[in-house]
């Protein structure tokens, strides 16, 4: 108990360290007028307290205040990233575990896993949300919120498949011959050597994945003109960003508050599933 | 109680660490000549690494006094009056044999010329000469653990701390090995502190086998070891060589160290 | 006297073989995947050009533009170099304040694996508030934010995941801590900043990229982009995205390159 107290403490202490920090640099480039790295005032570094009191403020004509618009836009963004993270998750995990059987795929496929990750997703955002827009399966569509979801696990199937491939060939060889001196086939050792030996790998990767899932999501979103997520508030934000910066500061929180709260559901997971010895740190 | 003939002298040394509150050694009264080989026996948990990183410093008793050399133990360490050698080799894997036995003497600020000196009598010393620009991956267990002792003895100290250093290696290499180390004893004249067990090996190499008792560690006694110097091969064929590992033997069975409890492992916090 | 198995095989032809099983298998796929972008999906899968136009169409697009490509690919490849650099020296320069003090380094981590959390691409109207749409600063510092927190996190984590043997034998030497830190702990975190700056050289390519798309320069590769989509060019978008590409490659290859020749005396490599 008095640990998590402490923990907490410091938290809360770290963070009022951080915003003083803020404060104080703010106040310093403003009595200054420094313009190195960059001029200080109001449009570029608004205040705290503005930025808190923009989330109480209505941010359209119908009165609705910017946090609760961005409450909304965060669970809708949260629905793809989540959908996202689970479909790139499945195809990282099933692609890993088929190049981590078999080494020739392995040479054959991983040096184009790596490039993939090199394509700026941003740029072809556009075109796969809108392509899959036009696919009908028995006369059904993908909504544009599924669409983004397929942009968000593309962020997430790379971190899963290199940790999987790595964490499934991580097992001990000398474990493996026990297994097969048990006669155990290879699903055998698959389940219970392999698997189980690989999660903390996997763990690994999730961490990675949860965030980057949000990132997919909200990229998803920028292009194709979906006005209900965080993307789409980034960019009417943006555009008005100079009457109003404290609405794109605070979305930037909000959003930052999103991927940081799937990071930490991972990390509950993994407290539960994986039950790994203490990392020794000298 | 000491006098320049002592090098090592350890009087009512105790050990408990403050995590599990684990006793490791009790009251150990010993003194170590110059010039002598002891090794230290008993079964797993008796304290004896523990009563080896007492005596270099890297782990602080909770009651009794540390001479080596006549001064504290913190002061000799400081003076690097010992060298070390630990069951793993604890090479630096980014530097090359050379620079490997060259750490200490870096580390003293030796210049270049002394040490590549000094390098290459070590290297000589330990049948390592042609591995200088070698990779610690590149060599045996066995070469890995003579490029340790070499190190240890780059820089001359007078005091040889050794833990388990073959324990990791096989039979043959082990004694192989350990004709090296008394070869290199009986050349450089140093004091050897040894931790092994294996009672032959303790038996073979040793003037004094000091037995250690676990749970809490104590010295339940020692075996003076009477084998004419230097050792051989033919050492081992020597029946009083039976005789003395008979008397280990006994003194450890005398202390249950047949038993087959499990003890903790040993924590060097 | 090492006690090494020496191959039958003659030297040479040992080594042709390893090295063409080691290759081949990403060759055939190369090979597949381009036969594919040119007729299986065209013709046969009836993808539209707007989603991926023909590859021969790409290749045409890439020669004709190529002066404009050529000119936007090194804008941006500066301020993808820039970002690296920057946001490499911040991060590793933090991990070693963090090092020496350790209490510091424990409490801010969980910030640090958070605010890696944080969508960058939101942070750049941001930037461009901060140093002006067209300065290329405004990318240059979205490519380093992308790049600091990984390799400060895993710098850092190299630091200080020295064997604790290999610091009782430096103890047992009476080394100063400086000594500790200049002649352990910075030779054995080196993999971990390579591992680190690999990633980070395909985030900061990626970041001047996307940076572009907030505004930027005209002729900049992201901009590029986003120009032609919108005019409905998808070849030369396609064409622009594989220059792109191929500078995230290139990068990371630079890296990969200096890490071989810093790190000699790693064992076998392994690939990434």
């Amino acid at each position: 108990m008095r640990g998590v107290v402490k923990r907490v403490g410091t938290g809360v202490a770290v963070l009022a360290a951080l915003c003083g920090l803020y404060t104080g640099y703010r106040w310093l480039w403003m009595t200054t007028g420094w313009t190195w790295p960059f001029v200080v005032d109001d449009i570029t570094m608004p205040s705290l307290d503005s930025i808190v009191g923009a989330l109480f403020d209505p941010v359209q004509t119908d009165g609705q205040t910017l946090l609760s618009l961005l409450v909304e836009s965060s669970l809708f963004t949260a629905r793809e990233a989540a959908l996202g993270f689970a479909m790139g998750s499945i195809v990282g995990f099933a692609l890993g575990a088929v190049i981590a059987r078999f080494v020739v795929l392995q040479r054959g496929l991983m040096p184009y896993v790596v490039a993939s990750q090199t394509i700026p997703i941003l740029a072809i955002a556009p075109m796969v949300v809108v392509g899959l827009g036009n696919i009908e399966i028995g006369g059904w569509t993908p909504t544009d919120w599924l669409r983004v979801s397929v942009i968000s696990a593309y962020l997430t199937f790379f971190p899963v498949t290199v940790n999987t491939v790595r964490g499934l060939q991580s097992a001990d060889p000398r474990a493996v011959e026990l297994m097969r001196s048990y006669a155990s086939n290879e699903w055998g050792i698959f389940w219970k050597l392999r698997l189980p030996s690989a999660l903390p790998y996997l763990f690994g990767a999730f961490r990675v994945a949860a965030t980057a899932s949000v990132v997919g999501a909200i990229i998803g979103e920028l292009p194709s003109s979906i006005q209900d997520g965080l993307g789409g508030a980034i960019i009417n934000f943006n555009q008005y960003y100079v009457l109003n910066p404290q609405n794109l500061w605070a979305t930037n929180l909000v959003a930052a508050a999103l991927g940081i709260a799937f990071f930490l559901v991972v990390v509950a997971v993994e407290r539960l599933v994986v039950h790994r010895p203490p990392e020794r740190f000298a | 109680m000491t006098t320049p003939e002592t090098v090592v002298s350890l009087a009512g040394v105790t050990k408990t660490f403050p995590k599990g509150g684990v006793t490791a050694v009790q009251d150990i009264d010993l003194d170590v000549g110059r010039g002598e080989f002891i090794s230290l026996i008993g079964p797993s948990g008796c304290g004896k690494s523990t009563l080896l990183r007492i005596v270099g410093d890297l782990v602080s008793p909770s009651a009794g006094t540390v001479s080596v050399n006549g001064k504290p133990a913190a002061r000799a360490r400081l003076d690097r009056d010992y060298g070390i050698v630990f069951q793993a080799a604890v090479l630096y894997d980014w530097r090359t044999v050379t620079k490997n036995i060259a750490l200490p003497l870096e580390l003293l600020g030796w210049n270049r010329t002394t040490r590549r000196a000094r390098v290459a009598e070590m290297l000589e010393l330990v049948e390592l000469t042609g591995f200088e620009r070698h990779y610690p991956w590149q060599l045996s267990g066995g070469m890995q653990q003579r490029v340790s002792i070499a190190r240890a003895l780059s820089f001359e100290p007078a005091l040889l701390l050794m833990d388990e250093p073959f324990g990791a290696l096989d039979e043959m290499t082990r004694e192989r090995l350990n004709l090296e180390l008394l070869r290199i004893w009986a050349e450089t004249g140093s004091t050897v502190i040894f931790v092994t067990h294996s009672i032959s090996e303790a038996v073979f190499l040793s003037t004094r086998v000091v037995v250690m008792s676990p749970r809490p560690g104590k010295i339940a006694g020692v075996v003076p070891i009477d084998l004419a110097q230097p050792r051989g091969v033919t050492t081992r064929e020597d029946p009083r060589f039976f005789e003395h590992v008979t008397s280990v033997r006994e003194l450890l069975h005398a202390i249950g160290a047949d038993s087959i409890e499990p003890t903790l492992v040993e924590g060097f916090e | 006297m090492s006690t090494v198995v020496v191959d039958e095989r003659p030297a040479h032809l040992t080594r042709l073989t390893k090295s063409v099983r080691s290759w081949l298998p990403a060759a055939v796929v190369f090979a597949t995947g381009l036969v594919s972008w040119q007729w299986l999906l065209p013709d046969v899968a009836g993808i539209e050009s707007f989603l991926l136009p023909r590859f021969s169409d790409v290749m045409d697009a890439l020669w004709t533009e190529r002066d404009a490509l050529r000119t936007g690919a090194w804008i941006t490849f500066k301020e993808a170099l820039g970002g690296l650099l920057l946001g490499s020296v911040a991060g590793i320069a933090g991990a070693l304040a963090l090092a020496r003090w350790r209490p510091l380094g424990s409490a801010l981590m969980p910030y640090f694996i958070a605010a890696n959390a944080v969508p960058v691409i939101a942070f750049a109207p941001v930037t461009n508030a901060w140093f002006g749409t067209l300065s290329p600063w405004s990318k240059i510092v979205i490519a380093a934010v992308l790049c600091f927190f990984p390799v400060l996190v895993n710098t850092l984590r190299g630091l200080t995941s020295v064997h604790p043997s290999s610091i009782e034998l430096m103890h047992s030497y009476a080394a100063s801590e400086r000594a500790t830190f200049w002649k352990l702990r910075i030779p054995t975190s080196m993999p971990f900043v390579f591992t680190a700056l690999k990633v980070a050289a395909v985030l900061a390519m990626i970041g001047a990229v996307v940076g572009d798309f907030f505004g930027g320069s005209t002729e900049a590769l992201g901009v590029a982009i986003q120009s032609s989509v919108a005019l409905s060019r998808y070849e030369v978008a396609w064409a622009a995205i594989l220059v792109a590409s191929l500078l995230g490659i290139v990068l990371y290859s630079g890296v990969a390159l200096l890490e071989r020749f810093l790190i000699r005396w790693l064992p076998a490599a392994r690939d990434d």
